[in-house]
């Protein structure tokens, strides 16, 4: 029983899941959010339309790769392309503390001016509120996202299937560590970058090549051993992931061995897992390679029937262990 | 991606024939035990006790020195916070429960509590500050040494507002209590590699001669620490008990003399009570005369009520090897390490936290 | 980790691990490192010069044990 929001319930993880569980999801409860994908899909005028939302309280605001306001439009157009949808309109809200300068609010808007030429959506509605000052921090952004779902497919956390290869566009922990880093003040030769970025023009040329996409999700708080946890839950799959194929940037996994921390728990921006039926995997690889946001995309595991629910890791060696969800909080405000 | 010197000691091809090797030698059912919590974490991590042979079992110590560590400590630890300081501490002793609360909770109440990775970032803090800061020590012998030079430096440096609380204690002390101890069956020791980076050999082979047990000084890295066992079985299966390095590149018999010469500069070693264990004479670290002035207890009257001990906790026995953690009746149940009870749970080098992050009886 | 800086006056080094690096304290090491060499590092200190003598001996009785055993299947 939750008496006090403490930070961890705010961390993506186990806790977080607990709270939408307990103190949301009682009073909230329908069909379409109790589904707990990152957009809600559903039917309008014989249409099926997503929608999305999501709040941007990242520190610090500006990072080596991007800044809230790129984060905020990124990830709102991915939580879309998630479930298969082209992303169409955005609303943005910010919420801005009294004094922040209007040169660092300039780096912010054009920063999201750039986000949506790129991801081909539009701004059509926004809000702007500004607060007395330590009432927020410097700024905080919501967005929220509407798109179509144009193909076929079924695409949901709950599809997974048996014998599915699970893919990943690139390098994993990037945005988690980059943040972290700046956050402990830990130098580099060249600074870790956070690898936010607009996904669904990817998605959408694969969604053109292949319907077998079963299940796809951005794996940001939390990381990634999160994100498989939630879908092995949902599909009702076991999931093994080989410890060899997981592809990390040699500068994350320095950090990660000063800092003691796992990158596989760390937030992407700019990263999707996908379940791909086994014999359209190299369909999907193709396209992938020949855009620059999956040109180093690989296949780090496979669905097994049991045990369900479950996720593990096979170790280099050859041993494995479970691989659970985040528990705790090792970084609050990463996105 | 090549990290140099750490990659090369995780080869599979080579962990395969270490593996091949034991399973050709190993014929009598062995115990053996590790006393050092980034052993219990990695022996988790790369699934050594599902690859290894039934009969070869490997049993946990107290090599977490925030298991270790009293509950009556941690109550003082979370006392203190409520002081007008600032507390600086290892991650670790965050979450660990008290007889009431924890750090973490504290925290999120308003009081300071800092999270540091080195001890001379909590120096740097009194630095930076008027405020007083209390640094907890909490460690072995690979921590305690830093702890010294940081105290050393304020001294240099006439810092006022900087002390240090001592929980500081010594591995072979521990060792010589659980090896003499009646009821456990220990047949050699995989001794912990950072510790004995300081400490060197001699410790241990006063143990091995002593109580005729079989010790090997082991690296982290999976294939040192199949090398190790591997070295401990030939031992046994000749019926040796003698000490040995296999973590040669970093463990010389001698230990590092100057890490030892600051430790020493400033703390000499005194009782303290072990969890688990109860006391164990001259396996703490009490400050000297000449740098008393840096012991919390020269700045703080700091008193606690009776410490509350969890109900049907077993972290105790697991410490000392007595029991593994998934015979301790709440584990998994109830303790999780979203609900840990104990300390064993909720560190990053406790044995509970490593047996439950790396469980594998739940995988096909 | 790699040694990539020195300095002496105040007593610190700077590291590198795969592009990360760090300042840590050389109080209780047991050799000053030079550029280049390898140090193990605990809690902001350089707590011991790894012996690259040492290091590679040990991976050339690992290389040993692979060229004198029978292929495995």
């Amino acid at each position: 029983m939750i008496k006090q929001i403490i930070l961890d319930h705010g961390s993506g993880g186990k806790a977080s899941h607990d709270l939408i569980k307990e103190a949301f999801l009682p009073f909230f409860d329908n069909p379409l959010l109790a589904e707990m994908n990152d957009s809600a899909v559903f039917e309008v005028g014989g249409k099926r339309l997503a929608f999305t939302t999501d709040s941007y309280t990242v520190n610090p605001i500006i990072f080596p790769g991007g800044d809230i306001g790129s984060l905020a439009i990124h990830g709102t157009v991915n939580d879309l392309a998630m479930c298969g949808a082209r992303p169409l309109y955005l609303s943005v809200g910010f919420i801005i503390e009294e004094g922040l300068s209007l040169e660092i609010l300039e780096i912010i808007i054009s920063s999201m001016k750039k986000a949506i030429a790129e991801a081909e959506v539009l701004i059509i509605t926004g809000d702007t509120k500004v607060v007395p000052k330590e009432q927020v921090d410097k700024i905080f952004i919501n967005t929220a996202g509407i798109g179509i779902v144009e193909t076929n497919c079924n695409i949901s956390g709950k599809n997974a299937k048996v014998g599915d290869l699970i893919v990943i566009n690139g390098t994993i922990g990037d945005h988690g560590m980059a943040i972290l880093c700046q956050r402990e003040g830990i130098n580099f030769e060249t600074p870790i970058k956070s690898d936010t970025a607009p996904l669904n023009k990817l998605v959408e040329k694969i969604l053109k090549k292949t319907n077998d996409i079963h299940a796809m999700r951005d794996p940001t708080r939390g990381g990634v051993a999160t994100s498989l946890n939630e879908i092995a839950q949902q599909s009702k799959v076991g999931i093994e992931i080989w410890e060899e194929a997981l592809p990390f940037s040699e500068s994350v996994l320095g950090a990660a061995e000063i800092l003691g921390i796992d990158p596989l728990y760390l937030a992407n921006e700019g990263k999707f897992l996908a379940f791909i039926k086994r014999d359209e995997v190299d369909k999907v690889l193709n396209v992938m390679y020949s855009h620059p946001y999956g040109k180093e995309a690989t296949i780090i595991g496979e669905v097994k029937p049991e045990p369900k629910g479950k996720v593990w890791l096979k170790s280099k060696i050859g041993g494995k262990h479970l691989l659970d969800m985040l528990i705790g909080e090792p970084l609050p405000r990463i996105c | 991606m090549k990290l140099r010197y750490i990659d090369e000691f995780r080869d599979p091809e080579v962990a395969r024939r270490l593996l091949s090797e034991i399973k050709k030698i190993s014929r009598r059912p062995v115990r053996l035990m590790e006393v050092c919590g980034t052993h219990t974490m990695n022996i988790g991590r790369y699934g050594l006790r599902g690859l290894l042979p039934h009969h070869v079992q490997l049993i946990s110590g107290p090599g977490c020195p925030v298991c270790v560590t009293t509950t009556k400590e941690i109550d003082m630890m979370i006392k203190l916070a409520e002081e007008d300081v600032t507390v600086a501490t290892f991650g670790d002793l965050m979450r660990v429960p008290g007889s009431h609360t924890n750090l973490n909770h504290q925290r999120a109440r308003g009081a300071d509590i800092r999270v540091v990775y080195s001890s001379f970032d909590a120096l740097g803090l009194a630095l930076k500050n008027l405020k007083p800061v209390v640094f907890l020590g909490v460690g072995f012998e690979t921590t305690a040494p830093t702890v010294a030079a940081t105290i050393i430096e304020a001294k240099k440096r006439r810092v006022r507002n900087f002390s240090v609380f001592s929980a500081h204690k010594l591995i072979p002390p521990a060792m010589e209590a659980l090896v003499s101890s009646p009821d456990l069956r220990i047949d050699g020791f995989i001794c912990p590699g950072h510790v004995s980076v300081i400490i060197g050999l001699r410790p241990y082979k006063v143990l091995a001669e002593r109580y005729k047990v079989p010790c090997v000084i082991t690296g982290f890295e999976p294939l040192d620490i199949l090398q190790g066992i591997l070295m401990l079985i030939k031992q046994i299966e000749k019926g040796k008990a003698k000490a040995e390095i296999q973590y040669t590149r970093a463990v010389k018999e001698e230990g590092n003399l100057k890490a030892k010469e600051v430790m020493e500069e400033v703390f000499s070693p005194c009782d303290a009570n072990w969890r688990g264990f109860g006391l164990i004479p001259q396996s703490g670290l009490c400050f000297k005369e000449e740098y008393k002035e840096f012991d919390v207890n020269s700045h703080f009257d700091i008193k606690v009520d009776e410490a509350k001990e969890p109900l049907s906790c077993r972290c105790g026995d697991v410490l000392k090897g007595k029991i593994i953690p998934p015979q301790c009746p709440l584990f998994a149940k109830v303790c999780r390490p979203a609900n840990p009870i104990g300390p064993c749970m909720v560190s990053s080098e406790g044995s509970c936290a490593a047996y439950y992050k790396y469980r594998d009886w739940e995988i096909a | 980790m790699k040694v990539v800086k020195v300095n002496l006056a105040k007593n610190v080094a700077k590291v590198d691990i795969g592009g990360t690096q760090q300042w840590i304290r050389l109080d209780i090491v047991n050799e000053v490192p030079k550029i280049g060499d390898y140090v193990i590092v605990h809690a902001g200190f350089a707590i011991y010069r790894l012996d690259e003598k040492e290091a590679q001996e040990t991976l050339s009785l690992f290389e040993e044990m692979l060229r004198h055993e029978a292929p495995l299947h």
